[in-house]
């Protein structure tokens, strides 16, 4: 459990606008350990969908390293710069679950076709009756009726749909999964399907995964360990229970006091942010935060605060920590 | 209290390809004068369409409704003729939709688009109708300098400040909101959800929520209704909805959504999915997913029942065992 | 709100795409009437020797210019040569026309279309602005042309009709080449493994198919008319062989004392288009996403 698998250093990705560069991924570092589910909350436009999409190679990152360690030695394998044969190989042991269940997948091809695709072009089995038999189980493992092998995308519900780019992700028996907002688009009954679901698939074939969402109650519930994004940046990462019972950083606690409550009579401060996101087409060289913050002083406009541990596995970028904590 | 929106047995239907989908199925509601009621409900439960019935916007073909009376203030809405349905749209019933990016014109400013809906209720000249909107945009926190922006020129959360404003502009005694903050961000919610409660306050509107977020009814409804397949199922104020909700789905919709001060293994689901809405079940029409289920729920169709004052229940089993103090 | 939100997923029975489309076209009788047209047109195209009473260019000089009767069921034109199997024979020439001048035109354009929108860029640029010279000079100008270039003829005719209407075709498959390659399908067929040109071939290609459909359903219609134009004006089908724009235009000068000559050529050519036009419309309406639920 506690075993490093995968490391990030110094990851960047900035896309060109006619505007100037716009810094998605803007110098993240963080570990991801074996067999545990990594958070990544944050607000639309904070980059999060992009560092996920950057972990798996979807996207090719504008420099830093994400080492992914080898099955057989302690060596690593840095996906970023695997060549594509390499990369033909990797795609087996990382994979994705897309947000949408509704645009992330074909709408001519049916279920079955949806689900033997990876098979088929990964050319992992030679016989038809072999691959139909592993269609099935996958079917049968993420929870989808044999009889809709042949129904089409667009006949099925969004959790059914969902279930489906599950078993697609499961087909290559990867050990590495992102998922992007797997239950985002899906009602709470429908969502708590799914969530179980995937912490079952966990359970029994202990994948490591990196759970995207802005939904922090649902990350709370999946997460061994949360990190926050705010603007490109991680600005806290640490153990999910500690996240939510002792937030450091500013925004963090903004976020935390902003989810509304299916309860009566908590009592809490609700911190409302003034403002929106600033953009992040070229950001300036400070904390991000700064403009926001309601505790900036003027080195917060100045510097750009480093993502440090203030507590035992407990990291923040922000420079007020140590004094917040005391 | 009286009562300014009575809904009485409505039915909207759409006649599709497949067959009829049974979009709203006899329901019944009221709402009193000022007070803001969360209508809560999964896709597909009929929220939008009762909305849309109230404001008579059902789009027709292939929507109906069937029968039943909305009495609003007195009238029933269902016998008003269009001109007239016209006039109280807008003027006394407002509503917010979901995405503010789509229910602005993207070729008009701000302040004109305000203006329009003033000045197509009220006898004000032009410049009058600027200046109301004017106020209007501050009252929702935004500056008057900005009312001569277009929509693009505004992030999402101001988008939505801004249909607020249209929406409240000619200080409607019925506000519906669909979905208001779906759309946004958890910090841009936080400051919408202020705003619509300072509003609520300022102005003594009447509000109807449309939500599937139990969260967002605790912070700013009185009453809450749950929403099954075209029905209600329960119907209580909040307070004693939140602390013994009686209904078996009520139940299973609070207990699937994952807590943020507790850890637990397995959520507890509704097994099942939602079902067919174009040949829904026998009598009630939670009993295939129901675990309390006996065979006269499949039968008879249960009735709303007074379980406590002002809490009701449409299953008469959980109700009986409420009033007799046993577990649930 | 969607049209999902107010009206909830139904569970329906299994169909294939294509036989859900051929149930929605089979709803418009405006479509199915075309359709019912172009099969009979096709009929007589493919029969043409067997269902065609007289040879079409078979002179009978003992019955020039007849208005219809038992023996010439649409009378004869200045030569004697039987109108109907005329106009049956030219239906061969019309559809030959219509539909290798489109297929010209959709291989080219849809090719350069693809590349276009799949690569983008400089490439990208260069065949899009190649496409708009293309298409600000006028169809019928552009085929006239390149008739006039490699003179008149059959094959010509094709080729001439057929390059005009490249721009249209290269447009179309860039755009839904576009809209497609940025949904998410695409990255999650990306994300298992697949190559670019499986992409191409089993994802952007099948769902960019409806519009490129529609358009090449009308397109047919319009290179029929046009190379009626052509032929008209003597670019096209030379005498004395059967088309429709050719007769219409031989009977020009009769047009006063013998109509007939100019009238069933000019409704030929009418109700093929209206057909093809009616089939077109038909399935724009079958195929078009947002009217499936």
């Amino acid at each position: 459990m506690s075993e490093e698998y995968i490391r990030v250093e110094n990851l960047k990705k900035y896309f060109a606008t006619k505007r100037g560069m716009l810094h998605a991924v803007d110098d993240v570092s963080f570990t991801i350990k074996k067999g545990e589910t990594l958070g990544l909350v944050g607000e639309s436009g904070c980059g999060k969908s992009t560092l996920g999409r950057c972990l798996i190679r979807l996207l090719d990152s504008t420099s830093g390293k994400v080492l992914l360690k080898n099955d057989n030695d302690d060596g690593y394998i840095d996906i970023t710069k695997a060549s594509p044969r390499e990369m033909k190989a990797l795609r087996k042991r990382v994979q994705i679950v897309f947000q949408d269940p509704y645009s992330c997948l074909n709408p001519r091809l049916s279920v079955w076709e949806l689900i033997a695709e990876p098979l088929i072009v990964n050319n992992v089995h030679s016989d038809k009756n072999e691959m139909r038999k592993r269609v099935r189980s996958l079917m049968e493992t993420v929870g989808l009726a044999e009889r809709l092998e042949n129904s089409y995308p667009h006949e099925l519900d969004g959790g059914r749909r969902q279930r489906i780019g599950i078993a697609r992700s499961l087909a290559l028996n990867p050990e590495f999964i992102v998922l992007d907002e797997p239950v985002s688009a899906l009602d709470v009954c429908i969502q708590a399907q799914i969530l179980n679901l995937l912490n079952d698939l966990q359970r029994e074939f202990s994948y490591t995964y990196v759970f995207i969402s802005h939904n922090l109650s649902v990350v709370r519930h999946v997460s061994d360990r949360i990190a926050v994004m705010y603007l490109g940046q991680i600005v806290e990462l640490s153990e999910y229970k500690e996240l939510f019972s002792d937030p450091l950083h500013p925004y963090t606690q903004a976020l935390l006091s902003a989810i509304p409550l299916a309860k009566l009579d908590v009592q809490r401060e609700r911190i409302i942010l003034e403002g929106d996101v600033p953009s992040p087409i070229e950001p300036p060289n400070a904390c991000r935060f700064a403009g926001r913050c309601r505790y900036a002083k003027d080195i917060c406009r100045t510097t750009p605060p480093a993502l440090k541990e203030i507590l035992p596995g407990h990291f923040t970028a922000c420079h007020f920590a140590k004094e917040q904590k005391q | 209290m009286d009562n300014m929106l009575d809904i009485r047995n409505l039915t909207i239907h759409y006649e599709v390809e497949s067959g009829t989908v049974h979009a709203v199925e006899g329901l019944n509601l009221t709402l009193g004068r000022g007070e803001s009621l969360g209508f809560v409900g999964e896709t597909g439960a009929g929220k939008t369409t009762t909305a849309l019935g109230i404001m008579r916007l059902i789009p027709n073909p292939p929507g109906k409704i069937k029968s039943g009376e909305i009495i609003f203030d007195g009238e029933n809405l269902l016998d008003k003729s269009e001109a007239e349905m016209r006039k109280i749209r807008g003027e006394k019933i407002a509503m917010i939709f979901q995405d503010p990016m789509t229910s602005l014109n993207p070729v008009m400013t701000v302040d004109k688009q305000i203006a329009e809906m003033i000045s197509l209720h009220k006898k004000v000249t032009k410049s009058e109708a600027l200046k109301l909107a004017g106020d209007m945009l501050e009252l929702v926190g935004i500056r008057r300098e900005r009312m001569h922006d277009y929509p693009h020129q505004f992030s999402g959360g101001m988008k939505q400040r801004v249909v607020i404003a249209i929406a409240l502009a000619c200080d409607p005694e019925l506000l519906i909101a669909d979905e208001p903050t779906t759309a946004l961000d958890v910090t841009i919610q936080a400051q919408v959800l202020e705003l619509m409660k300072e509003l609520k306050q300022k102005f003594s509107a009447s509000m109807i929520l449309i939500t599937h977020d139990l969260g967002i009814v605790a912070e700013i409804c009185d009453k809450v209704a749950i929403m099954y397949a075209g029905r209600v199922v329960e119907y209580a104020d909040k307070r004693s909805l939140y602390s013994h909700p009686i209904h078996p789905y009520t139940r299973g919709l609070f207990r699937s959504v994952p807590d943020i001060d507790e850890d637990v293994d397995e959520l507890p689901v509704i097994p099942g999915l939602m079902p067919d809405p174009v040949n829904l079940p026998s009598g009630c029409a939670f009993h295939p997913r129901c675990s309390m289920a006996t065979e006269e729920c499949a039968k008879v169709r249960p009735e709303m029942q007074e379980a406590e004052p002002g809490h009701f229940a449409a299953c008469p089993f959980c109700v009986k065992k409420f009033m007799n103090g046993e577990a649930l | 709100m969607s049209e999902k939100e107010i009206i909830p997923e139904l569970v329906r029975k299994r169909r294939s795409p294509f036989v859900d489309v051929m149930m929605r076209l089979a709803k418009s009788p405006l479509a199915m009437f075309g359709l019912a047209i172009i099969f009979v047109l096709v009929f007589c195209a493919i029969f043409a020797e067997l269902i065609s009473p007289y040879s079409p260019i078979k002179q009978d000089l003992m019955h020039m210019f007849e208005t219809p009767s038992a023996e010439h069921w649409l009378g004869t034109d200045e030569f004697g040569r039987d109108i109907l199997s005329r106009l049956i024979y030219g239906a061969r020439v019309s559809l030959q026309v219509g539909f290798i001048a489109v297929g010209i035109a959709l291989v080219t354009g849809g090719m350069l279309g693809a590349v276009s929108g799949y690569y983008s860029g400089k490439l990208d640029n260069i065949i899009m602005r190649v496409m708009d010279v293309l298409l600000s000079i006028p169809q019928t100008l552009l085929a006239i042309a390149i008739v006039a270039a490699l003179g008149p003829s059959l094959m010509n005719l094709m080729i001439a009709v057929g390059i005009s209407a490249v721009p249209t075709y290269a447009r179309i498959v860039r755009g839904s080449v576009l809209s497609i390659r940025s949904m998410e399908f695409i990255e999650a067929a990306r994300a298992a493994g697949s190559s670019d040109l499986r992409i191409i071939l089993k994802h952007i290609i099948p769902n960019s198919m409806a519009p490129i459909i529609v358009q090449s359903t009308l397109g047919v219609a319009s290179a029929i008319l046009n190379a009626a134009g052509l032929s008209f004006i003597g670019l096209g089908i030379q005498p004395p062989n059967p088309e429709w724009g050719a007769m219409l235009s031989g009977g020009r000068q009769y047009i006063r004392d013998y109509p007939h000559m100019t009238l069933y050529p000019g409704l030929a050519i009418m109700l093929t288009i209206l057909a093809l036009n009616f089939l077109g419309d038909g399935l724009r309406d079958a195929l078009d996403p947002k009217l499936k639920r």
